[in-house]
């Protein structure tokens, strides 16, 4: 008999713990990981009084919400890019939202002219080089990277990875697709090891002499600088911003999306305005060096030392239309194998 | 030869299999849709690439495990080694290591900045790496390597068991004849053993088949990875559904291997005596040789990577040890606990519905519930999601209908689809270890106690239920720390704000910062160890 009691004592926190009681609450699905969220989640609870309830999962959130379809009790989608961003939109799974301090507060190319989509940071896909090697690079674009030069010298993550593919749609935006092949051909042809890890990874087989140039967004640089382990391999590279010559570097978004049947709305409303304004905005450019959509927002120091640079104007919907295009191209010449 | 069941009974076996196999159908259903465009192109580019690494990753894992674990288990079981009484139980505890876990630890230990290489750079004065030869160890090999150090233990075990069992008198007859021990061994102790073998790689090969975190980590493309592309970055459930449904088949095809090599093995439980002098005494060099052999598996299955853990933990302890973590650890333990129950529940359910109804028929529920095994667990979170989602859309439309507000989503995003994609997955290990168990049951204590006049279910209880309890016990311990590892499955089908041990951990893994997720994975391979070692115990008894 104690053993029961016990056992259901076990099970009821258990359940207790997964279930969301408080009355003001909202739902999110996170894409976005949760040591960047979580301490911007519990701000807007401590000035809202709304409790924040989250799945975090780096795949299938989607999918997910398409399976639970009008009885999902998910409010907000958080995307790590404008793809998964556009993919919402695209299955129907989101609702538009007409919010003066969201258009306020977020310039217009960063939002959906229909308004299902809002970007709350960009982020620019940069190429760090190894300092002793090859020094700074202002005169480098992507395209170089398929020059035979850096033959066996580039390391990157999968090129499945969201970051990638978008990379990949935005050559194929610029240069058609036979062009992007050929570039995807050359690049896969310079790699030093085959793509496997993270951002940081790349970085770190930099400092190990693996390679001389790695792929990787902007704020990884400041997370390593604050990882006493890490700082060593983020010392070992510059930090470039590509194509600054001609088109600027490629940008790239982290998103919010209100689902279609939201059913704490309001909150959900309150929410995205949060994240959108002074507060969250500050903490994603402090916290995790991003930059922030919202104008007059300062950048991190470390941010702002990299200086003032020029990025690709492209529309994020056209890169993001590419998608599937560049995921094919991929596997034809069998990057990741 | 049985009067037929009860009506219960035969519904209930049929009821659960079809539960745990719904799943599978949906998505195979899904799968049969027309081929897309997307499925071709696949086929016509990197398909078969994805097709070959898993052969070779499956062959390369089992071949491995074979060569190292029958060998340890014969030692443990037929010879008389120094600490023998130790080492027989510390070979099963690389089992209860994640896989992602030891990955990770070897990738830290021996890429090109760890501390073996930066060690043999200082000794022999190479600069860089061009200067030497190094196996990388995220490639298949590594994955090779890494897999067989922790799930070389199945087959161990399986094996070991086999020998304890097999007749100490045929062992003293191939001595007597003037046999050679390692002659014994390779025609008595290894043909006998040999569908205790067979049943053991089906089970490595299948837990291979179905990793997600390693072959991610390693970037090893085989077909999950496949899967996961496919329906995630294509965002096409049909083709992705078309790879699961391949894979499913290289499943069925593997159980079928596994069936067909023991179908004229009719080999019951009798009372045996293994007498402890039996066994042989190694002497000498040999008895040194056969000691490091068997501790250096336990050293580079857990001995290694669970010490480095440990260091790990300790650099990062304040960082570690929160009230979340014992949320997370209480969760996983619960989660955990209620599937091995329901999974060997189920697992005697139809093992003894097929034992006691000789209709060819009544081995279908036992073979469906096994069919979720090898099913990547993302791929299978899809699956427990359709029928799911479609029980609430009915339940809601019908108290919508009946003029009441609908409870929402009751059995997708809950607890409830949690449990079920955890049993839908390892079913088949609690059906396994309970059949196995069954079959040893001699058929003439079944025909003795009807001719005595039991009605079946007083037999069920009063014969089988205790002769196959160990079996039980060996079911739920397997499946409780398949349980605890889980990971995939969990990501996707967990309910808001709920974390447990293994998706925690594998938060940091995926960030390559196990350090910070130290503390929970050692819980997780403590947890993990208490139900080897009592499982360890049970056998011992048993002989």
């Amino acid at each position: 008999m104690k053993k029961l009691v016990l056992a259901t004592l076990a099970l009821g926190s258990v359940i207790t713990s997964a279930s969301a009681v408080a009355a003001e609450e909202v739902n999110v699905y996170s894409y976005r990981q949760p040591f960047l969220i979580e301490p911007i989640m519990a701000k807007f609870t401590e000035q809202s009084g709304v409790k924040v309830n989250i799945v975090f999962a780096k795949k299938g959130l989607v999918e997910r919400l398409e399976r639970e379809g009008k009885l999902s009790p998910a409010d907000l989608v958080l995307t790590t890019d404008i793809s998964r961003s556009l993919e919402l939109v695209e299955k129907e799974l989101v609702q538009p939202i007409q919010s003066e301090e969201l258009e306020s507060n977020i310039p217009a190319q960063y939002r959906d002219p229909a308004d299902q989509w809002f970007a709350l940071t960009t982020r620019t896909r940069n190429v760090y080089s190894a300092k002793e090697r090859l020094g700074k690079l202002p005169e480098l674009s992507y395209e170089d990277l398929a020059d035979a030069k850096y033959k066996g010298k580039i390391c990157t993550r999968s090129g499945k990875h969201p970051y990638n593919v978008a990379l990949v749609s935005s050559m194929i935006v610029h240069h058609g697709e036979a062009k992007a092949k050929e570039w995807l051909e050359g690049v896969k042809a310079n790699l030093a090891r085959k793509p496997q890890g993270n951002d940081r990874a790349q970085v770190k087989a930099v400092y190990e002499g693996v390679c001389d140039i790695a792929l990787g967004n902007n704020y990884y640089m400041g997370k390593m600088l604050n990882d006493e382990k890490q700082i060593p391999w983020a010392n070992s590279v510059e930090i470039n911003f590509p194509n600054q010559t001609n088109r600027g570097t490629h940008v790239n978004i982290s998103g919010v999306s209100l689902t279609k049947y939201a059913p704490n709305k309001a909150n959900a409303v309150k929410l995205m305005e949060f994240l959108s304004d002074d507060v969250a905005q500050q903490m994603y450019a402090e916290v995790n060096y991003e930059y922030p959509v919202k104008q007059g927002v300062a950048v991190s120091k470390l941010v702002s030392s990299w200086g003032e640079f020029k990025s690709d104007t492209v529309a994020l919907a056209d890169i993001a239309a590419q998608r599937k295009t560049a995921l094919k191209l991929l596997d034809e010449v069998k990057f990741d194998l | 030869m049985y009067s037929r069941l009860s009506f219960s009974w035969t519904a209930s076996s049929w009821a659960f299999a079809l539960l745990l196999v719904f799943p599978i159908i949906a998505l195979v259903y899904e799968g049969l849709k027309p081929a897309e465009e997307i499925f071709q192109h696949l086929m016509a580019t990197v398909m078969w690439d994805y097709i070959l690494n898993t052969v070779l990753l499956i062959l390369g894992v089992c071949i491995a495990s074979l060569l190292v674990a029958v060998p340890a288990a014969w030692l443990m079981a037929m010879c008389e080694l120094p600490g023998r009484k130790h080492l027989q139980w510390a070979l099963m505890l690389p089992l209860a290591m994640p896989a992602y876990v030891v990955a990770y630890i070897y990738t830290d230990l021996l890429e090109y900045a760890g501390p073996l290489q930066g060690a043999l750079r200082d000794v022999f004065g190479w600069q860089n790496s061009q200067d030497y030869w190094f196996p990388e160890i995220r490639s298949l090999g590594g994955a090779i390597f890494v897999i067989t150090s922790v799930l070389y233990p199945y087959l161990y075990l399986l094996a070991r068991t086999s020998f304890l069992e097999q007749s100490v008198s045929l062992m003293q007859s191939a001595r007597l004849l003037g046999k050679t021990p390692t002659q014994a061994f390779w025609r008595i102790s290894l043909p006998l053993a040999r569908p205790a073998i067979v049943v053991g790689m089906s089970l490595v090969a299948m837990e291979t088949l179905a990793d997600f975190a390693t072959v991610d980590f390693f970037a090893v493309n085989t077909l999950t990875r496949a899967v996961y592309d496919t329906w995630l970055g294509y965002g096409s459930l049909q083709a992705a559904a078309k790879i699961s449904v391949m894979m499913l088949f290289v499943v069925v095809l593997i159980l079928s291997i596994e069936r067909y090599s023991r179908r004229k093995q009719k080999v019951f439980q009798k009372a045996l005596t293994h007498e402890d002098d039996s066994r042989f005494v190694l002497l000498g060099w040999r008895k040194w040789a056969a000691s490091l052999y068997c501790w250096s598996l336990v050293a580079v299955g857990f001995i290694l990577p669970f010490a480095i853990l440990i260091n790990y933990a300790r650099y990062y302890f304040a960082a570690s040890w929160t009230a979340e973590f014992f949320q997370y650890s209480v969760n996983s333990l619960v989660i955990a606990t209620i599937v091995a129950l329901i999974a060997t529940a189920i697992a005697v359910l139809v093992g003894l519905y097929r034992r006691l109804d000789t209709r060819p028929s009544t081995v279908l529920p036992s073979r469906l519930s096994s069919m979720g095994y090898a099913v990547p667990g993302t791929v299978l979170a899809i699956g427990v999601l359709i029928p799911f989602g479609w029980l609430d859309v009915q339940i809601n439309d019908v108290m919508q209908w009946l003029g009441m507000k609908g409870p929402g989503l009751l059995f997708s995003g809950t607890m409830i689809a949690l449990i079920a994609g955890y049993l839908v997955r390892f079913s088949a290990i609690a059906v396994g270890a309970v059949e196995s168990s069954i079959n040893k049951v001699s058929p003439s204590l079944d025909m003795v106690s009807r001719t005595l006049g039991q009605t079946p279910v007083k037999m069920v209880r009063r014969v089988h239920i205790p002769l196959i309890r160990k079996g039980c016990l060996a079911a739920i311990l397997l499946v409780f720390i398949e349980s605890m590892k889980e990971l995939p499955a969990a990501l996707i089908l967990r309910p808001f704000n709920f974390e447990t041990l293994a998706t925690y951990v594998y938060q940091f893994v995926s960030d390559e910062m196990l350090e910070y997720g130290a503390l929970p994975a050692i819980v997780i391979v403590l947890v993990g160890l208490v139900p080897l070692i009592f499982l360890n115990r049970s056998l011992e008894q048993a002989h």
